[in-house]
């Protein structure tokens, strides 16, 4: 089918400036300080005294235009047209008068929109694409964070941890999510099934074997066809091999588990970045509303909020008190799982007396 | 149609509580949107995913799907249950490249809206976890028009594949005080520099740069993107003393010391007995906290700059790495300026492409070939910033070490005459 197609306009990233609000642009750069009137509200106060309200709002991320809409309309009405969105899928509005905060909250809170996720809150859960959209995953997102969401709500609209917390979902261990406070992430306990006749058409089996982190991976023989077999005694259940040859199929109904890791932490206040180390695995993948996951968070988020000092993230903390007494204060069990033994993992190990009794 | 939908018992369970559902929203697009076509997307989308929540598996499938002239940004979705849900079987997602610091107005959203339901599910996320606006759920041919739509009013495609991905950037100096850099016009710089990387794959993998005004990194830049912009500043830090006395007035001493003074990483800071604050800030590492804590009284300072780090990603495939120090400072002002962060950023991307392996994050070749190779085959002399500590294993030929030491004790003499 002979068909003309209009080459594309490759014009890349756009220019913010032009979407930006009035107050933002003419202070581009020249910002003073900024306070929390109250959970949700950002006051930016510039060095020459103009000040931009912020209204920020948790979503449901996975919009339909219906709603997309409705915060255009809240935007038009109630604010000065121009918003944002954060990393965390909430989005901002921004007004310099505060006369107009106050009735843009009530218009949000109306249309069932949640207002808070500002200081030290638990944030929006930032999260994968989950069964509504990905190829390889082993639990929905959308549908965790619902459910978890509904149970923080109160966290997200006040500011009463000691600092913030960012949790994400990911729903296979490449980890779309990110690093978190407190990461939930599907977790594979069983090495891959393999649909012996369906691989040599499928796969790139040299690519396949080079994408396995442990080398369990070798070209095999099987029934007559070129396929490929998995040394299950070396194979960590990474599921790396699944994007690349579906018909070693990872994902399990009753062995794709989830786990929670905590102390994911990117920013260099106080301490150097971190990484999230994992506190909780073999917690049933259980739709639709995973009540095992959301205790184990509110757990830890309990634990976090009573023990810990201000200005303390998750990792501070832990820091501080050590690791026997975070399993101690949240009941998790401590087990050989969790003693790292990847490459680079003796530096996770205690070579010292220090030991608190 | 409307008096066939899919029984949903566990996706209905999802519609409880208070926080605003997605499974809502896609019933609004299955019963109240006036387009037959989206009630059937919308419906069997929804017939799809109670599948997926009932069997704990999910249903897509990629495969190769694009736009004329492009290998990229779009993510391809095949049903494999097409024929039990035959009006969402192909449910592809366009990456489209926000603005920078994702600014938007509503005529624009509106717009944009107006254009997806016409070729689209209706279904949209702002953003995805590698920033993109995500148009989730269109057809393989209505991937082509809403493209050349809203392609003619301004809108780009992002990365998907081994490419440069679309980028990131905080706030920053639009609305926070903590900016350091021009956030919106670094990202713009680099990622319209390598259009070409983004739409046409040709990398070893994935390439993200992330651009974060201040050390507090609200993009995650050091920990996920493979070329992180840190805003910094390498004079003093300000301190008006007057806010200083106020806050300590406010909080108290003990809260001062316990929360500000005591947290300093260096032990750069240190309360006076008329409540005003001494700064070390030789020492200071511009970790950011105290600002954090103190914002009236503490700011950064004014000779600002970026530090720039290689290499951050996520576990596959040889474990988590944070990015490294590779330029502990550069100015980010003139137009050279930029040039020069324009030039590293190619150097960097040429020399992994001719040196990574297939499916080999930058990071990972770093950490296969060594930093210092990666130094040399881009051109930046080592530095001591780059390390925690210098070197432990004894294990190493150091037969150049005359020329080397030379190198650095020459490269100080430039540095001192020049300044």
């Amino acid at each position: 089918m002979a068909q003309d197609h209009r080459p594309p306009i490759e014009s890349g990233c756009p220019d913010g400036f032009q979407y930006m609000h009035p107050v933002m642009r003419k202070n581009y750069g020249d910002w003073d300080y900024h306070e929390h009137p109250r959970p949700g509200v950002l006051l930016h106060v510039a060095k020459n005294g103009d000040q931009i309200w912020t209204v920020r709002a948790g979503t449901q991320r996975i919009l339909d235009v219906f709603t997309l809409r409705t915060l255009c309309d809240i935007g038009d009405k109630f604010a000065d047209g121009y918003v944002r969105f954060t990393i965390r899928s909430n989005i901002e509005y921004m007004v310099a008068d505060e006369a107009k905060v106050q009735p843009m909250i009530d218009a949000l809170e109306a249309e069932g929109f949640v207002v808070g996720g500002t200081k030290n809150s638990v944030a929006m859960i930032s999260h994968t694409q989950g069964w509504l959209h990905c190829d390889i995953p082993g639990t929905d997102a959308s549908g965790v964070v619902k459910a978890m969401m509904d149970e923080l709500i109160d966290e997200f609209k006040e500011n009463n941890m000691p600092n913030r917390v960012h949790i994400t979902t990911s729903c296979c261990q490449i980890n779309c999510g990110g690093q978190g406070d407190i990461a939930i992430n599907v977790q594979h306990t069983k090495p891959p099934k393999i649909n012996h006749d369906l691989v040599s058409n499928v796969c790139e089996r040299p690519s396949v074997v080079a994408r396995c982190p442990v080398a369990a991976i070798r070209p095999a023989l099987v029934n007559g066809k070129p396929s490929l077999e998995v040394d299950e005694k070396k194979c960590i259940c990474c599921g790396a091999c699944f994007p690349p040859c579906p018909p070693m199929q990872i994902n399990d109904a009753e062995h794709s588990k989830l786990a929670v890791w905590v102390g994911g932490n990117h920013s260099n206040a106080r301490g150097k970045p971190t990484f999230q180390k994992l506190v909780a695995a073999g917690i049933p993948n259980n739709p639709p509303r995973w009540p095992e996951a959301t205790a184990i968070v509110k757990r830890i988020l309990r634990a976090y909020k009573e023990d810990a000092r201000d200005w303390e993230r998750i990792n501070d903390w832990v820091e501080r008190v050590g690791w026997p007494r975070f399993f101690e204060l949240t009941g998790l069990p401590f087990t050989k799982f969790h003693i790292d033994n990847w490459r680079g993992a003796r530096r996770s190990l205690n070579s010292s007396t220090h030991i608190r009794f | 149609m409307a008096d066939q939908h899919h029984d949903t018992p566990m996706l209905d369970e999802l519609e409880n509580g208070p926080w605003p559902s997605f499974i809502s929203g896609i019933k609004r697009l299955r019963d109240k949107h006036d387009d037959t076509r989206i009630n059937g997307m919308a419906n069997d989308l929804l017939g799809q995913l109670e599948h997926s929540y009932e069997t704990r598996k999910g249903y897509w499938k990629g495969g190769t799907v694009s736009v004329f002239g492009y290998g990229s940004g779009i993510i391809p979705r095949f049903s494999e249950v097409g024929s039990s849900f035959p009006e969402s079987k192909e449910f592809h997602t366009l990456r489209v490249q926000p603005p920078a610091g994702n600014y938007y107005t509503t005529d624009m959203l509106r717009q944009l809206g107006d254009s997806w339901e016409k070729w689209g599910s209706g279904l949209v996320t702002f953003h995805g976890q590698t920033g993109n606006i995500m148009f989730i759920g269109t057809s393989t041919e209505n991937t082509q028009h809403f493209f050349d739509e809203i392609n003619e009013y301004g809108w780009d495609l992002g990365g998907a594949g081994p490419c440069v991905r679309t980028g990131m950037s905080c706030v920053g100096a639009a609305r926070c005080e903590m900016s350091g850099l021009d956030e919106m016009k670094i990202h713009r710089t680099l990622l319209n520099n390598f259009t070409d990387d983004v739409h046409r794959p040709a990398l070893p993998y994935k390439f993200k740069f992330k651009v974060s005004g201040c050390g507090n990194d609200c993009m995650n830049s050091i920990e996920r993107s493979d070329f992180a912009i840190i805003g910094t500043w390498r004079d003093d830090m300000k301190v008006d003393q007057e806010e200083v006395k106020k806050f300590v007035a406010r909080k108290g001493r003990e809260y001062v010391i316990d929360n500000v003074i005591t947290r300093c990483p260096t032990k750069a800071l240190s309360l006076k007995d008329d409540d005003t604050m001494d700064v070390d800030n030789r020492n200071c590492v511009r970790c950011m906290h105290c600002m954090n804590v103190m914002v009236k009284a503490l700011s950064p300072g004014d000779d600002q700059g970026a530090t720039i780090l290689i290499g951050g990603k996520r576990t596959l495939k040889i474990g988590d790495l944070m990015g490294t120090v590779v330029v502990p400072f550069m100015k980010l002002e003139t137009e050279e300026d930029y040039e020069k962060l324009t030039e590293m950023a190619e150097e960097t991307i040429d020399f992994w492409a001719e040196n990574g392996l297939e499916h080999e994050r930058c990071g990972e070749m770093v950490e296969r070939i060594g930093l210092v190779n990666f130094l040399e085959g881009v051109g930046i002399e080592v530095d001591p910033n780059m390390v925690n500590d210098p070197r432990q294993s004894s294990y190493v030929r150091m037969d150049g070490w005359d020329e080397e030491a030379e190198k650095w004790f020459n490269r100080k003499a430039e540095e001192k005459a020049a300044s």
